[in-house]
């Protein structure tokens, strides 16, 4: 028994009866990334000093007894795309490897605000680029409950870390499933807030109109109360949504009674493994026992989705990541020629293949001749996406489906086909492109792999979201179970 | 062979007056600054910084393009134009695409006296890029170092028609432009310091043909001077390709001031592909009806329309209405004086004369003269009276502009109200004529130059003070030529 096994609230009510400090947490949880992560690989570096300063002011707001935030003293880690002032942010990529940002990202600051307690930088795919983190130039991260699992991408890290109890929670980011999928891959929470609710400045991006901050937990109300930090409009992010964020707690209190929540029937379709199925058809009963109407639904156009995202977001990804230009960030100065052989020299040395991959494909789908063929037909998709959900959110509250259709596949399964793992998110990515609310949340096991049951929201949704998680994270009663090794 | 026309469109940069930069809270200044000083994660190019639009540089954009009469639609965006510099970096340009803030105007412009219209195609706004510092020559530097204090400024794009139709005519369009854009208070004008900045496509065809031909386009000039040079060149080359039987590339040139000619810099073939696609950090831009019809409510009047005004209202000669119109500063001057009571043909004069030189020498522009219009009203009204002369007004002037002081209190200080009192000139006169007898009697057997001396004298006997117009009158009567 850890103390990273209880959740916030419990910590908070162990911290305010002074029955451990916030320092002595962020000793355990940092002894614990110390002694358990070297095969996890979930962390890319620790920050103990920044930890310990922070512990210790939290430490003293608690002792001032002046109310302070719930996630006050609270140890937590930040997927590595996320800016954190003065430690080192790679995106997990060589390229910017020794890169300081001289500020914080907007959630780094809300976070820190509110007291929680930084312990480390969380490995990820490359700039975010992948579903099973085997694309970090500097070490896969394994899934926790079986190490010869992927635990998911792109936030892999983040995930597997509040899985094996080295942190409280952690944030990771979501362009197309990157917080849902290795929520579901390693048994934890995730949630994927709307475009626009959470602030991107700070966030190193992958595609811009698709990336969103969002949290990972071991419950539902642990990322209700992450995701209350640092949701909300930023004058830094001009898309942001300007409408205020309410009490999301009230969310977890409400049930399911009455609400109509509708099931994709595309969502079910090719694909689905046997135990993920039944994993989801129970969280279906136990949703119907609580009250809620199940209905199904149709999507039409999920078909196009996959196709339309790995238009649009390699596109962005080619113009975003056009200032790594091997010069002002990276490892070396550049020894060539000319200038352009520089960038080549920096670029190719500096990304990884999948990166390299994405960049080709974004700067041929915008290269003139062909914008309207790729990227502008992918844009029309992207509506017809956007308009599916807006359709049958019209008729129900919620709609629900397994996070992925399969548990956590092995290690180097998919990494040889591209088109494999990109399928991995088909069920994650449509919500992205239309921008809308989603959450993963741990609803059983298949041959001891964990499998989650996403919950998504019509935009602005998070408060359904939650209310929906949280009758499934009761019903299924799994958030205290610790993956072997790491229960010690 | 028929007779070749050019055909010419300029496209003119203009950065923006803004205290901040297009997209961060940087001051949108550069020069003078410690490289690299005033600059942010936004404006460096930071992994994870955001852009956030600058208001003001969007509307002092849509008071432009309402000045040229342009369409300001309700919906525009950004993009971005994505291309490899050091000087770039975001590795992108945040500009306007298909979507501009607006569209479809024209400027009026006078060549010699003879006004000209020019369509404006659109007017956008993008953000500046930083500062290259090379390491001696650009291709054979060792290296080069970036400053980014000019990176994220303003910039406005002003893109004309192609409806110039001699080099003659551009210098005139942008001279006309710049002024437009000084009146509006958007731009300082400076080209030299590359604030505004002019390129030019430029295509010669067969009089009377209707097609355009091939077009070159033609950068680097950074005065009204080199741009009117570098169109004769380009009309000078172009022509000569085609009477020889050739074909002109489409490419694009820089004008050398060394050389006094266009060099070719990249063909067509090797032109970038931009890959313009929407910007998605930013949301699109809603223009509002009530927003543009307070900004057109507050535009200043254009300056040919103010130049007429000026013509009509106060009779100035032409020069005189072109010079006080340059700048919305020397015409408000010049009005403010008519207001305070000078005749505006004189008032007009002393400001272009005496004034202009005086700030000129001490490089100070008029509206920050010592000497207000008001107070330079009040001596030109004395002057006009005749209760100053014209000398003693302009030492006056000098002397108030050096000091600060008022020039009519000057006046009284120094006892320089002119006397024109008929009693006591008829003593002078009387003097001048007892001193200077030959001269006396040189005028009056009909020597005109006498006159002069004897006129000097009576300034000398009254001590400077007497009226020397009084004078020469009392003379030529005393003196038996008052007829004439």
């Amino acid at each position: 028994m850890s103390l990273l096994d209880l959740s916030i609230s419990e910590l908070g009510r162990g911290l305010r009866a002074r029955e451990f400090s916030s320092v002595e947490l962020a000793e355990e949880a940092l002894a614990r990334v110390e002694s358990l992560d070297g095969t996890l690989g979930a962390f890319l570096r620790t920050t103990p000093e920044l930890a310990l300063e922070q512990a210790r002011a939290a430490d003293r707001r608690l002792a001032d007894g002046a109310d302070p935030p719930a996630l006050c003293g609270i140890p937590i880690g930040h997927k590595d795309v996320l800016c954190t002032k003065g430690v080192e942010t790679t995106s997990g990529s060589r390229i910017l490897e020794g890169f300081r940002p001289p500020y914080d990202a907007t959630v780094v600051a809300r976070l820190a605000q509110d007291g929680a307690v930084v312990v480390g930088k969380m490995n990820c795919d490359e700039f975010a680029m992948g579903s099973s983190n085997e694309n970090s130039a500097f070490q896969p991260t394994v899934n926790p409950w079986n190490s010869e699992r992927v635990p998911g991408g792109s936030s892999g890290g983040s995930a597997a870390a509040v899985a094996a109890r080295l942190a409280v929670a952690t944030l990771g980011t979501d362009t197309g499933g990157s917080v849902r999928l290795p929520a579901s891959f390693c048994g934890v929470v995730g949630v994927k807030p709307s475009y626009g609710r959470v602030s991107r400045y700070g966030v190193i991006a992958f595609a811009s109109s698709l990336d969103q901050v969002g949290p990972l937990a071991k419950t539902v109300e642990d990322a209700q109360l992450v995701l209350s930090s640092i949701a909300g409009p930023d004058r830094r992010d001009s898309t942001t949504a300007a409408a205020p964020v309410g009490d999301l707690a009230r969310a977890l209190q409400e049930g399911v009674r009455g609400l109509r929540l509708g099931i994709p029937r595309e969502y079910l379709e090719a694909g689905l493994e046997d135990g993920v199925r039944g994993v989801f058809e129970s969280a279906c009963r136990w949703l119907e026992a609580e009250g809620a109407e199940l209905v199904e639904v149709s999507l039409p156009s999920t078909q196009y989705a996959l196709a339309a995202y790995y238009v649009i977001a390699p596109a962005e990804v080619s113009s975003n990541l056009a200032r790594m230009d091997g010069i002002r960030f990276g490892p070396g100065e550049p020894r060539a020629p000319s200038l352009l052989e520089a960038y080549e020299q920096a670029r190719n040395r500096g990304f990884g293949a999948e990166v390299r991959r994405r960049v080709a494909l974004g700067t041929f789908v915008l290269s003139s001749g062909y914008y309207d063929a790729y990227y502008l037909r992918a844009q029309k998709v992207r509506t017809l996406v956007a308009q599916d959900f807006s359709r049958v959110f019209e008729k129900v509250d919620a709609l629900i489906s397994p996070t992925a259709p399969t548990p956590a596949f092995k290690l180097g399964e998919r990494t040889q086909d591209p088109l494999a793992m990109y399928a991995t998110d088909a069920l994650t990515l449509p919500a992205n492109l239309a921008g809308i609310s989603g959450l993963s949340v741990p609803a059983g096991f298949t041959s001891g792999l964990p499998v989650g049951v996403q919950v998504l929201g019509p935009y602005l949704g998070e408060a359904m979201c939650l209310r929906v998680g949280a009758v499934v994270e009761r019903a299924a009663d799994v958030w205290r179970r610790v993956p072997a090794g790491f229960d010690g | 062979m028929a007779e070749l026309e050019a055909v010419i469109g300029l496209e003119v940069h203009a950065q923006l007056l803004t205290r901040s930069k297009m997209f961060c809270g940087c001051r949108a200044e550069y020069l003078g600054l410690p490289p690299n000083s005033n600059t942010c994660p936004t404006c460096l190019g930071l992994p994870g910084a955001l852009p956030a639009i600058n208001r003001r540089a969007v509307e002092m954009t849509i008071r432009t393009a309402l000045a040229l009469g342009c369409r300001i639609p309700e919906f525009s965006k950004f993009d971005r134009k994505n291309y490899f510099y050091p000087d770039l970096p975001k590795g992108y340009q945040i500009s306007q695409y298909d979507l501009p803030l607006s569209l479809g105007g024209h400027l009026e412009f006078e060549v010699d006296g003879e006004r000209r219209s020019c369509g404006i195609t659109r007017v956008h706004l993008e953000e500046d890029a930083g500062t290259l510092h090379h390491a001696g020559e650009i291709h054979t530097a060792k290296f080069s170092l970036v400053d980014l204090n000019r990176a994220g400024v303003p910039l406005m794009e002003i893109v004309g028609e192609p409806d110039l139709r001699s080099p003659r005519e551009a210098p005139h369009y942008l001279r006309a432009l710049r002024q437009l854009l000084l009146y509006l208070g958007v731009n300082d004008g400076n080209m030299e310091q590359g604030s505004l900045r002019c390129d030019a496509n430029i295509s010669l065809r067969p009089r009377g043909q209707r097609e355009f031909g091939v077009k070159v386009e033609v950068k680097n000039m950074n005065s009204f001077r080199s741009l009117l040079a570098a169109l004769e060149f380009e009309v000078r080359r172009q022509t000569a390709v085609i009477e020889s039987g050739g074909r002109v590339h489409q490419e694009t040139r820089g004008w050398s001031e060394a050389e006094q000619a266009t060099v070719s810099q990249r063909s067509k073939e090797e032109a970038q592909d931009y890959r313009y696609f929407p910007e998605p950090d930013l949301p699109p831009l809603r223009v509002s009806r009530e927003l543009v019809e307070e900004l057109r409510a507050g535009l200043p009047e254009p300056p040919l329309r103010l130049k007429d005004r000026l013509l009509d209202q106060y009779g100035l000669s032409e020069d005189q209405a072109a010079l006080l119109t340059e700048r919305p500063q020397d015409a408000e001057y010049f009005q403010a004086m008519a207001a305070a009571g000078a005749p505006p043909r004189a008032a007009a004069n002393w400001q272009i004369g005496p004034l202009q030189a005086l700030c000129k020498e001490s490089a100070l522009a008029i509206e920050h003269s010592p000497v207000p219009a008001a107070e330079l009203a009040a001596l030109v009204r004395m002057v006009e009276a005749g209760e100053v002369s014209g000398t003693s007004g302009r030492e006056v002037l000098a002397e108030a502009f050096a000091s600060g002081r008022s020039p009519v209190e000057l006046i009284k200080e120094r006892g320089l109200i002119q006397v024109s009192d008929a009693e006591q000139m008829q003593a002078w006169v009387d003097l001048a004529i007892q001193q200077l007898p030959k001269a006396a009697s040189d005028f009056q057997s009909g020597n005109d130059r006498a006159l002069g001396p004897l006129v000097g004298a009576v300034r000398k006997a009254s001590g400077g003070v007497a009226n020397p117009d009084l004078a020469s009158r009392l003379l030529r009567e005393r003196l038996g030529r008052g007829g004439e």
